[in-house]
């Protein structure tokens, strides 16, 4: 039996800003990962993943990360995706940093 | 200390220059990433997990206070007000802007001092013993030849694509501070009747594979130094396997091919490379050395010192851990520690590091070190100068009275920062420093390493920690494995798995039951933790970390 598919977001880093960013649904780039796309079909991930390394000229190192459905959109489901969407634990910098900003 | 010539400022410029156009055809989409990214890595450029990171090499540790004060700088203008000295002798700025990168590096030029190898698959930042020129029992300081090493091998155009990333080392003490048996090539200077030269060590490393250096010429002369280490790594470039990253590294190619091997293609290759040698780097050399002559040191009375010593404290508390013998018995090596108490290890405010070029240029006749333990050290301080420089450190959160204890934690960024860590160290590392601190601990543990890694990479170096700790990814967790016994020294040792590992929340405990074993089964107070381990073995930690598996055996 193939292991089910874990449904994936496609996440990279700005080029300019270095910072992580996810993409979405209308193709955009966003900082928050409640507002990308959840990708539940397999056969589209790879597809998606294409679309958005046609945004090379602004973005670094795109690939596809496993996430989960939350009440506000995608959640990750490990650590390391976990940190990414929020910043060290070390110091209040990072998206969470931006977040204390508002 | 080394001054640039009209060479080397010129070509660190151009060498800007260009990665100022590199960078603008990046950004305009001239360079595809696959393209710029060799690039930026060559001029110390990664790209991490929240931002770019700026990797600036000190070479062998050595700063004056206008170099300290341009680093502090770029934590200010251009990062978020913090720099972080790392294991080897480098500075890392966690959130730089990929368009103020070219800017840095102008900076950073303007004083000497450059990003260039601090990454990629080439000679790296050559590190030596942070007491370098001041320590009591050094032989001869390693300095000159670092520098020699550091303009011979920047740029070296045989040397730009090796198999893998390649790290030197170099000390002048027998008392190793500088981990040479732990890197790809380690230089112990010594003198065989009267002739000065080193002992060249091969093969060591951590990592994946963690093996501890063999000596590939027991007596190399001073001269030899450069065509030799051409040799070794010509033969490296050529025996050197490219198929698996994980074995690419020298240690591996010596093991598979032998020591004996590796000698005899090593020395057929010397006789070849010495004879294009004409004797040019033996004059540069001599020119170098005028840079590193010692400073004029002052006499002065020391009863200052003597009565504060007497008198408070908590001065002599700093003064009794963070003070080194110095060659001259008036004066002391100050380290100053990088590791208050449940801050990250290594991590300096811009405002700190311009306080230590202050003193270091009031006190310390301009000078300052950066050690791979990351912390900061002012190499020459008249003993009279103590209890003022103690007082400013103080007020600026710098007179932490831990180096070499068990708060005096080596720890790499891991997951809080680093695109390749599997866990996080710096909580780690804050943890144990702040607990020991709350149980008033630390000094009756005495000296005691404890080096922590985020991955099996070991750039915390955990595997010569007495006390390493590594972290992993352990099916989506955190988990942390120990090793004990490891020693980076003249006496290096890789150190020993106690068992299973630990997750996040037990982590501490676990160290605190190591602790407790060692203090309840050293001989004396003034056995230390890697004596005692060497006289007791693991068997009673062990019986500490795994109360419970003891029991199922019995």
């Amino acid at each position: 039996m193939p292991r089910p598919f874990t449904p994936k977001v496609v996440t990279a880093n700005d080029l300019l800003e270095g910072d992580v960013i996810y993409f979405t649904a209308e193709n955009s780039w966003t900082r928050t990962l409640s507002e990308a796309e959840l990708i539940t079909d397999e056969a589209i991930a790879p597809l998606r993943l294409l679309e958005a390394e046609k945004h090379n000229l602004v973005i670094v190192g795109a690939y596809l990360a496993d996430a989960k459905e939350g009440p506000n959109g995608p959640e990750p489901t490990h650590f390391r995706e976990e940190f990414r969407r929020t910043g060290p634990s070390n110091y209040s910098h990072g998206k969470q940093e931006a977040e204390a900003d508002v | 200390m080394y001054k640039y010539n009209a060479f080397d400022t010129a070509f660190l410029a151009e060498r800007n220059a260009q990665f100022r156009g590199q960078v603008e055809r990046r950004i305009d989409g001239s360079l595809t990433e696959e393209e710029f990214r060799p690039l930026r890595l060559m001029n110390g450029l990664y790209l991490q997990l929240h931002a770019y990171m700026l990797r600036v090499a000190i070479p062998y540790g050595t700063l004056n206070p206008d170099q300290m004060r341009t680093l502090a700088l770029l934590a200010q203008k251009w990062d978020k007000g913090y720099g972080h000295f790392t294991t080897r002798q480098n500075i890392q700025y966690n959130w730089p802007k990929l368009k103020d990168v070219p800017d840095m590096l102008d900076a950073l030029g303007s004083v000497g001092l450059h990003a260039i190898q601090t990454s990629g698959n080439t000679i790296r930042n050559v590190t030596s013993d942070h007491f370098a020129g001041a320590a009591a029992d050094e032989i001869k300081d390693p300095r000159p030849i670092a520098e020699l090493i550091r303009q011979w091998s920047t740029d070296h155009p045989e040397f730009q694509f090796l198999g893998r990333k390649f790290k030197i080392a170099i000390t002048g003490s027998p008392n190793d501070r500088a981990v040479t048996k732990a890197h790809d090539v380690g230089l112990r200077m010594i003198e065989r009747d009267g002739v000065a030269g080193f002992e060249v060590i091969v093969g060591g490393g951590l990592g994946r594979t963690p093996m501890i250096g063999k000596v590939l010429r027991d007596f190399l002369p001073q001269e030899d130094l450069l065509p030799y280490l051409e040799a070794v790594l010509a033969v490296y470039n050529i025996l050197g396997r490219r198929d698996n990253k994980y074995k690419a590294r020298i240690k591996i190619t010596v093991q598979e091919n032998g020591i004996d091997t590796y000698r005899e293609m090593v020395e057929e290759q010397f006789i070849q490379r010495r004879a294009e040698f004409d004797g040019t780097d033996q004059e540069l050399l001599k020119e170098i050395e005028t840079h590193f002559a010692a400073p004029d040191f002052r006499d002065g009375s020391t009863e200052g010192y003597d009565a504060a010593y007497g008198s408070d404290p908590v001065f002599r508390a700093w003064v009794d851990t963070n003070l080194a013998e110095h060659r001259k018995d008036d004066h002391a090596i100050v380290t100053i520690s990088i590791k208050a108490h449940g801050q990250t290890p290594g991590d300096a405010t811009a405002e700190q590091m311009n306080l230590m070029a202050d003193l270091a240029e009031q006190y310390a006749y301009g000078e300052l070190r950066i050690s791979h333990e990351q912390n900061v050290i002012l190499p020459h301080v008249h003993k009279s100068d103590l209890p003022a420089i103690h007082a400013a450190l103080k007020e600026a959160g710098l007179a932490t009275a831990n180096v070499g204890l068990i708060s005096d934690i080596i720890a790499c960024p891991g997951m809080d920062y680093c695109a390749l860590a599997t866990a996080r160290s710096i909580p780690v590392a804050q943890e144990i420093a702040s607990r020991f601190d709350e149980l008033k601990l630390e000094h009756e543990v005495g000296e005691l390493k404890i080096k922590i890694s985020g991955c099996i990479n070991a750039c915390g170096h955990h595997h010569v920690g007495h006390i390493g700790i590594l972290g992993l990814d352990r099916a989506g967790v955190e988990n942390y494995q120990i090793t004990l016994g490891g020693d980076g020294t003249e006496t290096a040792a890789v150190g020993t798995r106690t068992g299973p590992g630990f997750a996040y929340d037990e982590i501490i405990p676990a160290v605190e039951r190591i602790i407790k074993a060692y203090l309840e089964v050293r001989e004396t107070a003034d056995e230390t933790f890697l004596e005692t381990y060497r006289r007791v073995g693991m068997a009673p930690f062990k019986a500490a970390l795994y109360p419970d598996s003891e029991k199922k055996v019995a």
